[in-house]
């Protein structure tokens, strides 16, 4: 972009006055647009497995003899489910049109808790939006109005989808409970541990550090209060809260790949394409 | 010990301008801000260039070095391989003066649009009194130093001229947060100025701005998308005025803290 079209801004000092004139788009010499064809290319990923998923594969995630159910498609709540896998009550019916996917109301609460997620934002604003597509690389967008208008103002609501997938998370944290079943219920009161459950177990632990570590969450925790010293409990928590955030991207990314590589798991042993490791029972 | 280095130096005014090729010696230890005096002193002694304090503390020598906004006397030569070009190039977003100054008034015209600070009414000078923890977080802002490195890779402004009427950028984005998170100032309505005047929902949170600032200030996590919580609080969440009105209970207690 030639930069010397400056529009004249009466607010500005000096009125309309040219920029220095060059026409490089960037003048950056290192591989700036390679974190972005990474992140782009990741997340694009989970979106076309999940959506394989959700949409085609709508079986395999529950496994009886051991109570593995996969994260993607808890809470089971349609009649297709084992009884044994829907604490939550089967109101949905067991066959959807075509358009809706089975685990509707878990892929619905996780798209908006992730797409209004501040990191996530920021990842497809630059590597789809192009807005920037790097850091002082010129946007090709000739005109830009940021988050201020339909459809983007909405990103503002992401501290609801934080409180929804709050309560998602309580629900998974009772699936990874129910997952320490063993096969012979009358050894140990029906106790067990397979390798499923560590992997259930380590996608909680990242499921939770995301949510926890969510700036809205930071925000609610101590964030908005202008004495901490008033309110040293909720200034402890936003300390610790604080530290995570730091990690938020880490954990995005994490939890995403724990979700997928949980979710192939428990669909290979309920298929029987593999068998559960077990541990104990 | 000195090695020949090829730089390319912008070199022009209002009217236009071009890179001019030096080739120059670079010895070890030095800094880009030092290969540019030393254009200066051998070869081109009118070339315009800012500086003042060569420790990254004064915010006066903000260029582009390969493309990327940098202080040039942080710049350390060793960064760059010895075959490597550097160009170097005023900050984009501002107009030009001349070579690698620009006029950057428009920070200074936006710094006094916003409001100062306001002195609690109950308290006389003097009687002010701040715990460090409720005082660290604005802290964390008092350390810029006004190099505006964030405010020319700000793709808001740097791509977009129309926008810098409505824009403050990053840079008052973090005097907002400031006085905002200030336990003394007295006022209430920071985060409407922020969004209606300051232009905070035009930023898109990509973060350029923390990646820029030498000072590390993370601008985007501590102030930027603090602001837009607050912002939340104050205009789009029916919940949390709900709640103000039922609990009576708000952040906003008395500045004083006796
Ligand atoms: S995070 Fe916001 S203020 Fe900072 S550079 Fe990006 S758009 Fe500009
Ligand atoms: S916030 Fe950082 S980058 Fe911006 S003007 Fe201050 S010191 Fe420079
Ligand atoms: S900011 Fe990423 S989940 Fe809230
Ligand atoms: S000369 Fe002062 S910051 Fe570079």
């Amino acid at each position: 972009m030639t930069t010397t079209s400056a529009k004249p801004s009466p607010a500005m000092p000096g009125g309309p006055r040219p920029r220095a004139a060059i026409a490089a788009k960037t003048l950056r010499t290192d591989r700036w647009w390679l974190p972005s064809l990474l992140s782009g290319g990741g997340f694009g990923l989970f979106v076309l497995y999940t959506g394989i998923r959700c949409f085609f594969i709508q079986e395999s995630f529950w496994v009886e003899q051991y109570h593995y159910l996969t994260p993607v498609f808890s809470p089971c709540i349609s009649e297709k489910c084992p009884d044994n896998a829907s604490d939550l009550g089967q109101w949905l019916p067991a066959s959807l049109p075509f358009f809706i996917p089975l685990p509707i109301l878990t892929l619905g609460i996780l798209t908006v808790f992730r797409l209004t997620c501040y990191y996530y934002r920021k990842m497809y604003y630059r590597a789809y939006f192009m807005s920037p597509p790097g850091c002082a690389v010129n946007e090709p967008a000739k005109k830009y109005s940021g988050e201020t208008r339909f459809p983007l103002i909405f990103q503002n609501i992401h501290r609801y989808g934080w409180w929804l997938a709050c309560g998602l998370l309580m629900i998974n944290t009772w699936d990874a409970v129910r997952a320490f079943h063993g096969a012979d219920g009358d050894v140990a009161g029906g106790f067990g541990i397979g390798l499923g459950t560590l992997i259930i177990w380590g996608n909680l632990v990242m499921l939770w550090g995301y949510s926890v570590s969510c700036h809205a969450c930071r925000h609610i925790t101590g964030g908005r209060l202008k004495h901490f010293s008033r309110h040293p409990v909720r200034y402890w928590l936003w300390t610790k809260v604080s530290k995570l955030n730091a990690k938020h991207m880490e954990f995005a990314w994490a939890s995403l790949f724990s979700v997928i590589i949980t979710d192939v798991y428990i669909m290979s042993v309920s298929a029987g394409w593999i068998t559960d490791l077990r541990i104990f029972n | 010990m000195g090695t020949d280095r090829h730089f390319r130096v912008w070199r022009g005014n209002e009217a236009g301008g071009e890179l001019k090729d030096y080739q120059v010696e670079v010895n070890e230890g030095e800094v880009a801000l030092d290969v540019l005096h030393r254009i200066q002193a051998t070869e081109e002694p009118d070339l315009a260039v800012r500086w003042n304090c060569k420790a990254g503390k004064c915010g006066s020598c903000s260029c582009e070095i390969n493309g990327k906004p940098r202080l040039a006397c942080m710049t350390r030569m060793s960064t760059f391989e010895e075959t490597e070009t550097v160009t170097v190039t005023p900050i984009r977003t501002f107009p030009i003066v001349r070579d690698l100054v620009t006029d950057v008034s428009f920070n200074y015209a936006k710094a006094l649009a916003m409001p100062a600070f306001k002195p609690p009414g109950e308290l006389a000078p003097g009687e002010y009194r701040m715990q460090q923890v409720d005082i660290e977080r604005s802290q964390e802002f008092r350390k810029c130093i006004e190099c505006f490195l964030c405010q020319t890779i700000c793709h808001v402004i740097r791509d977009h001229e129309e926008n810098k009427e409505a824009f403050s950028g990053p840079r008052l984005f973090i005097r907002a947060a400031e006085l905002d998170m200030h336990p003394l100032d007295a006022r209430s309505d920071r985060e409407e100025f922020a969004q209606a005047a300051q232009g905070l929902g035009l930023c898109n949170i990509t973060k350029c701005c923390t990646e820029v600032c030498p000072e590390h200030i993370k601008i985007t996590d501590n102030a930027i998308i603090a602001m837009k919580e607050r912002v939340v609080d104050e205009r789009f969440d029916p919940l949390v005025r709900l709640g103000r009105k039922i609990f009576r209970r708000d952040r906003r207690q008395p500045a004083s803290t006796k």
